[in-house]
């Protein structure tokens, strides 16, 4: 057998799903479900949301597949699906007033002071998993959902700058700007953590 | 010379390495210059990573059993009505 005839191949799964094969629809669901249920948790931050979320996503595709085009990757379809769960939910929970993707986000000075601090080689190495998991958690759920969103979509699922904008229905340099907000505030977060220690000559105190 | 401020707006393709040799050559200049801004591509750097490699990607046998029951559930009605 040709070594890539055991390759994923999303496309004719598709297309034999959109033919009335359940086993294809089944397999699509196997092959995503771990990313929609992160994606879904990253959003929600909440275990029953996100399962309420996965399970919408993969019935609303298995009902809407008849109107999927193609035009984009079968995953990018479905998360975009996921998304507008996610983003659901959140508005259903009143006290979450970040939740509109598409408000203004002024991209001009951050106010934040900004810790410069160089870091451990593998800083990371310095945690337990479970320690590390609950610092970069902690860290993820303290920003506001249009940067949460943007990179649970870009540095977590790696999507590429564009499929985010097309999930998210942002425009290309909205999705760049908030990424990089992202990306600079979690450095924030995580510098208290990972900073290389400084020797402290009154440590024998 | 890139100033800090145009140095940060450049950071995320930076280190995605989505820009041209020229803007490239640009921001090495500045952050062979500028320690700090050496600092929070580093560390912004790592960022990245050690969320790359450190997210688990897992379901719950639960929750994965519950999703492949509501499935089928659809799928079987699905059929029943196109009979």
């Amino acid at each position: 057998m040709a070594p890539e005839a055991a390759v994923f191949d999303e496309s004719s799964l598709v297309a034999q799903a959109r033919l009335g094969d359940t086993a294809a629809f089944t397999e699509l669901t196997e092959k995503y479900q771990r990313n929609i249920f992160r994606l879904a948790q990253n959003i929600t931050q909440n275990r029953e949301d996100a399962e309420d979320v996965l399970q919408e996503t993969f019935l609303k595709a298995y009902q809407h597949l008849p109107e999927f085009e193609g035009l984009s990757k079968f995953y990018t379809w479905i998360v975009r699906i996921a998304v507008n769960e996610a983003l659901m939910k959140l508005r259903k929970r009143k006290w979450d007033k970040t939740v509109w993707l598409d408000e203004p986000v002024t991209v001009g000075e951050d106010s934040v002071a900004r810790e410069i601090a160089v870091w451990e080689d593998n800083p990371e190495q310095r945690y337990s998993q479970e320690e590390l998991r609950e610092i970069l958690d902690k860290a993820v759920n303290g920003l506001a959902t249009p940067y949460r969103t943007v990179f649970a979509l870009r540095d977590m699922e790696g999507l590429s700058t564009e499929e985010t904008a097309h999930a998210l229905e942002l425009s290309v340099p909205a999705v760049k700007s908030r990424l990089l907000r992202a990306r600079l505030q979690l450095r924030d977060k995580l510098t208290a953590f990972f900073k290389k220690k400084v020797e402290d000559p009154f440590a024998y105190l | 010379m890139l100033t800090c401020k145009q140095f940060l707006a450049e950071l995320s393709d930076f280190l995605d390495e989505s820009l041209g040799v020229a803007e490239r050559k640009q921001l090495e200049d500045h952050i062979n210059a500028c320690p700090n801004c050496w600092v929070i591509a580093d560390t912004t750097r790592k960022t990245i990573e050690v969320y790359k490699c450190h997210t688990p990607i897992s379901i719950p046998t639960e929750i994965r059993s519950r999703l492949m029951k509501a499935l089928e559930k659809k799928m079987a009605a699905k059929r029943g009505s196109t009979l």
